[in-house]
Order: structure tokens, then sequence, then C-alpha cells
């Protein structure tokens, strides 16, 4: 199975490449933009078909090693 | 007194602080990441600066799956003293030794340069040679030196006296050239074993080279 991992920081702590991208958005002229956050993506190939045990595992890698919970929040999505 | 510099892959401070121990008189000896266990009679153990594992995920958060990990847990949790410079102060917050984390300096750049320290608590084996307020010049070279910590935890560090050192300005006014919370510098543990810092004491040992004020901090750890 496959997990996409998704790490952002936390509401509240400063996203320093997210607001310097954002300005550089706002410098070419995309008026549109309203904010922008930076993360990273880490998608993790498991050997097994266990959707429950996939989701045990990667929630355990996510708060051992892949985030550090406090200052980044993180997401597991599409196990499978 | 014997001192064990612990040397990860990417570490690139670890001779630079055995001179500054060596200095002081202390002996010293660099221990490699895969090794287990810590040279016989360690009183005094420091994760020195550097890039262990190249920063990769996060500043510190591989080297603490490193085999001599385990044994420098042991040896802080059983309140030996442990200091850890730029880097090694990065590795003690994801170890979970020290509160807080370090991230990304809020201006994006790689900051290099002395700064003026403010010490904000003296009681303690790292900075008792100095008077509170006193202002000392200490190298700075980092990317990943902003120091956060929440409210919560920042309201328990002062009321437990951990906040050691601050970034002021010429003038001695607070202030955070990373972004770091409350201009910290430096912290330590409730138990007052555990020091990390991001500026670098041991490249401020010779006035020659612009600062001798790493030698007075130093010594705090030897001269008891």
């Amino acid at each position: 199975m496959t997990a996409i991992v998704n790490i952002f920081l936390k509401q509240g702590v400063l996203d320093a490449q997210g607001k310097a991208v954002f300005h550089a958005l706002k410098s070419l002229h995309f008026d549109t933009i309203q904010d922008v956050k930076i993360g990273k993506q880490i998608i993790v190939d498991l050997d097994t078909q266990d959707y429950n045990q996939a989701k045990e595992d990667v929630t355990k890698m996510c708060e051992e090693l892949l985030a550090n919970t406090v200052i980044e929040d993180y997401t597991i999505e599409n196990i499978k | 007194m014997k001192a064990a510099i612990l040397q990860f892959p990417g570490t690139n401070c670890e001779y630079d602080t055995q001179y500054a121990l060596n200095k002081l008189g202390v002996q010293t000896t660099i221990v490699w990441h895969k090794d287990t266990i810590l040279p016989k009679d360690t009183d005094f153990i420091v994760l020195a600066g550097g890039f262990s594992y190249g920063d990769y995920l996060r500043c510190g958060a591989i080297a603490k799956f490193s085999p001599i990990m385990n044994s420098v847990i042991d040896f802080a949790k059983s309140g030996g003293h442990v200091l850890g410079i730029c880097n090694g102060f990065q590795i003690l917050t994801e170890v979970g030794l020290l509160p807080g984390a370090l991230k990304r300096n809020d201006k994006l750049h790689f900051i290099s340069r002395h700064h003026k320290l403010k010490v904000i608590s003296n009681n303690n084996s790292f900075l008792n040679k100095f008077q509170i307020n006193e202002t000392i010049n200490i190298p700075m070279a980092h990317h990943d030196g902003s120091y956060y910590i929440d409210e919560i935890s920042l309201k328990e560090l002062y009321d437990h006296d951990q906040v050691l050192l601050k970034y002021v300005d010429q003038n001695s006014h607070d202030t955070s050239p990373n972004g770091s919370t409350d201009s910290i510098a430096g912290i330590c543990n409730k138990n007052k074993n555990i020091y990390g810092l991001m500026p670098h004491p041991e490249r401020a040992m010779e006035k020659l080279l612009g600062s001798d004020d790493g030698v007075k901090m130093l010594e705090g750890f030897f001269s008891t």
C-alpha cells in the first residue's frame, strides 16, 4: 500500500517561506492571491494490504520522525 | 574532567569544540555516532555544531536515532551535564531533552556574524561566572535557529529560570535576528543539567579572532 503524508507548520507558527513566496506572487501581479503555505509531502510505500495496519504504522512514523509536532501538523491521505 | 564530543555525519564543529575544551584543560574524546557507549568516566557531553545528516527532513531529526543517542539520553537523565551547540541544540529539542523547536530563520537568511547576547540567568553551571544582564559577544552561524515555543511552555521556561541567553542589539535591547520567540538564544532543562544554544561559544576562544567570551562560558562547567 501507499500513503501520502502532508506536513505543514501549525497555525500561528510563522511560515517564512510561504510568506516570501506570497510576496513574490504579489509582485508578479497575481492579485487574487490571499495566502501561501509551504509544507512537504512524503510518499510512503508499505509492504502490507491491511488498511488499518498501514494507517497505524504511518501515524507512528509521523509522531516519531516525519513531523515535529511542536511546530508541525500532519495529515495522512490516500492510503491504498 | 573528561568530555565526549559527539560526531555525526555532517557535524563540522567537533574540532573547534575540542580545541576550546583542551584550552580549558579538559580531556576530550570525539565519539562517532555509531558507537553505543560513551568513553569511560565521561562527565560532560557536547553535541557540536554542523549539519548532521545534511539537515535532511528537519535539522537534528535523524541524528536522534543514532546509536550513541541512547547512552546520551541515559547520561542526561541521570543528571550528567550535556551541552548542545547550534545543530546540537536542534538535536536536543528533537530528542525532547529540551523544550521547543528550532525552525527556519524568519527572514530566510543564513546568518553568520558576531552577535551580542544578554545573560538572563546565572543560576546554573553554564553561566555562573557572569552577572545577570551582562552582555557578551559570541558568533552565530545558522539558517534554522529561530527558537519556537508555545505561550504556555514559554511561561514554564521563565517560571523555572530556564531562559539563559537572549539576542540583544548594540544598546542591549532585546532583538530577534532570526525570529526567535522572546529573542531567546539559549535555554536549559528544569534540572539545569541539559543546555542548548544556537550561538557558538567554541568559536569565541581567542581575542585575536574577535572574542574570547566563550572561555568564561565553557569554564563554568569545569570550575565547581
